[in-house]
């Protein structure tokens, strides 16, 4: 056998060791060959690409069958939530929106509740802020599942749903633009409601999204749902039950797969979701093809509350979408000039050459920020992978004195060992794909 | 400041009140982080204690009174004598601080009373607090019972000195890979947890990166020799 440098095979303590890479198995099947043992332990990762970024996934397989499967994580691990020790409570929203890169609008959601929760302003928040937040957010749901369908479809070998799960996952970022300005890393909801108004006709833009979206939906299901060669790869792969939901505390659409109908839009209402007319999706088989139902069927329970909040927005035209209490709005003004968005000619004015007291205002909130009453709050909310929470402790500081993510991509990944021991090493994939784990948001 | 000052008024200089009960926590001194240096912001001697909401009194209302009669009668069954939980409510959260002895007994009649019944635990938060003499290692526990759809918070402290809090695996499996990563970020041992080890820090990294007294690196700028101090140490609003 060759000497290649990518793909070589040497003698250690704990046994013969191969690094392979690319197509190169044949390597591995003949130094096997000699010996009389069929037990492999496989590093799979960190950088494979079906494992959903840097997941490093420690496999001891028996033939072809997983005898043991271990996660190594940590490798996105960037220090989020520390760097929040040493900002200002509104900064703070341009970190945490990085942590679960596709689903940023739920890290700054609950971030910013729980910032609200400890400023007892959670009744003052305008309506127009809420119901944006709610249309971003669905919007939001429906991008990630996006991914989650695509990249669970890729790595099966279905590239046609890859290729238009992308399509359509670009529409709804066009519109995060269109919004926000960015694709992603929005950091577009803050204390108090939202940075800025919704530009002159993105609800137009939501409407058409929307109507092109229904002709486009139906696409996923004459793909997937019947489809033979499907079906064979996810059904009853990556099977949990709800006993082993709850004690590894699974939630979101893993949970959901086993039929109980948790959804805490519907059990513990934030943001106005209690008037909101959607259903709760549930399958009943716990296995990966119940998650990729359920994923479709809530993206069409997103177009309907977007559709609701669409309706909403038409009507609250000029309302405001930050709280009116001047001590902790964001004093900062954006507009969209000829050159694209930027700041406010007119807020620049204003405070630059008509009013000193306004300056020292915006110049105070801008540098000190506000400060937020001692204690604690945890307002969870339903991410598209379950249940996301931030526990945000003040000190009546400044800056957060700790802010810690419950993120639902962490707790979720628990479940690899129980989904995939005693299983195909073929369906490890499968089943780590059906729990969608974002690694942005479990290293943070 | 004179002492008459204090007789004044005016909205702008009266303090907030302080409602019932508070526990504080260190003092912050001055606005600006400024320390020894020549403030002239007349800010510099200012000083407020960290206050954190007080213990709550009993009647708490609503199926608070409920949870706090049936988690210490539980407790006492199995075994728990003279359970006192000390009950914070703020904001509409409801924490139980509860002796880390306790701990694993507190949690298993939370997941297992009818009563109760929190059946799913959403992870371990670690707080430093490092002025909270004897208590500076919090261990924060969210849990949420979907039978009665109620949400508690479970608070256990552990002095620096001696910074061990009993694991909460076997009740809830879940906690498994939380409780490494408070482990690994606050140095807090978790005894009786199947594997202790670092879970997002290299295996041999030093120390424990979220603790308040850990060291924060400063970046070197390649001009005239200068640094820029690292963040707890540059002058900023406190």
């Amino acid at each position: 056998m060759s000497q290649d440098v990518y793909a070589g095979s040497s003698d250690t303590s704990e046994g013969k060791v191969f690094t392979v890479s690319g197509q190169d198995w044949d390597s591995i099947a003949e130094g096997l060959g000699e010996d009389d043992t069929e037990r492999v332990v496989v590093n799979m990762g960190p950088q494979h690409p079906s494992t959903h970024g840097v997941l490093r996934l420690i496999l001891e397989l028996e033939g072809e069958t997983v005898t043991e499967a271990r996660c190594g994580i940590g490798y996105l691990h960037t220090g989020i939530e520390k760097n929040m020790e040493y900002r200002s409570w509104t900064q703070g929203t341009t970190f945490c929106t990085r942590m679960d890169y596709l689903s940023p609008f739920y890290n700054e959601a609950t971030y910013v509740l729980g910032v609200e929760r400890l400023l007892d302003i959670e009744d003052d928040i305008p309506e127009k802020a809420t119901v944006m937040r709610v249309l971003l957010m669905e919007l939001n749901r429906i991008s990630s599942h996006l991914v989650c369908i695509a990249t669970g479809g890729m790595e099966i070998g279905a590239l046609t749903v890859m290729t238009i799960g992308f399509r359509e996952r670009e529409l709804v970022l066009d519109l995060f633009e269109l919004i926000t300005g960015l694709r992603m890393n929005h950091a577009f909801i803050r204390p108090g409601g939202v940075a800025q108004d919704l530009p002159p006709g993105a609800l137009d833009e939501i409407r058409s999204f929307v109507a092109l979206m229904k002709k486009r939906l139906p696409e996923y299901a004459d793909l997937c749902n019947a489809n033979p060669i499907f079906k064979a790869r996810l059904e009853g792969v990556g099977h949990l039950d709800l006993a082993g939901c709850l004690a590894l505390g699974l939630t979101g659409p893993v949970m959901r797969s086993t039929g109980y109908p948790w959804d805490l839009r519907k059990t513990q209402p934030y943001c106005g979701y209690e008037t909101y007319d959607f259903d709760v999706q549930t399958w009943d088989t716990a296995d990966s093809y119940g998650r990729f139902r359920i994923r479709l069927n809530e993206m069409w329970e997103s177009l309907k509350i977007i559709e609701q909040a669409a309706e909403r927005l038409a009507k609250l035209d000029g309302a405001p979408v930050m709280v009116a209490d001047k001590k902790i709005a964001w004093p900062s003004q954006l507009a969209i000039g000829s050159d694209g968005m930027g700041n406010s000619l007119d807020h620049i004015r204003h405070i630059m050459g008509e009013s000193m007291e306004a300056l020292i205002h915006h110049f105070k909130l801008v540098t000190e920020g506000f400060r937020v009453p001692a204690g604690q709050a945890y307002v969870p909310i339903e991410s598209p992978r379950g249940e996301l929470g931030a526990h945000v402790v003040s000190d009546g500081g400044t800056r957060p004195f700790r802010a810690h993510f419950r993120d639902p991509s962490f707790t979720n990944l628990q479940a690899t060992s129980v989904m995939a021991e005693g299983g195909m090493v073929a369906d490890v994939i499968v089943a780590i794909a059906s729990i969608d784990p974002v690694m942005g948001g479990v290293d943070r | 400041m004179t002492e008459s000052d204090h007789t004044d008024e005016t909205p702008e200089n009266k303090l907030p009140a302080q409602t019932g009960e508070v526990h504080e926590v260190g003092v912050r001194q001055g606005m600006f982080g400024v320390r020894g240096s020549g403030d002239t912001s007349g800010y510099g001697g200012l000083v407020q204690p960290t206050v954190f909401p007080g213990e709550a009194q009993r009647p708490y209302g609503g199926w608070y009174d409920e949870v706090a009669d049936a988690l210490v009668a539980a407790a006492h069954d199995a075994g728990v004598e003279s359970m006192a939980p000390r009950v914070v409510i703020h904001r509409g959260e409801i924490t139980f601080h509860v002796r880390r002895e306790d701990l694993p007994v507190v949690a298993k009649v939370l997941r297992d009373d009818e009563r109760l019944r929190f059946e799913l635990c959403s992870g371990v938060s670690g707080v430093h607090y490092p002025d909270d003499t004897g208590a500076e290692l919090h261990a924060v526990y969210h849990l949420l019972s979907m039978t009665h759809n109620r949400r508690i918070r479970l608070e256990v402290t552990a002095p620096d000195a001696d910074p061990h809090i009993p694991s909460t695996v076997s009740v809830y499996p879940t906690n498994d890979w939380h409780e490494r990563e408070t482990f690994d970020m606050f140095g807090i041992v978790f005894d009786g947890h199947p594997a202790l080890t670092r879970i997002l820090m290299p295996d041999d990294w030093p120390g424990h990166p979220q603790r308040k007294d850990y060291p924060l690196g400063g970046i070197p700028v390649e001009y005239k020799g200068g640094t820029i101090p690292p963040p707890d140490q540059r002058r900023s609003y406190n």
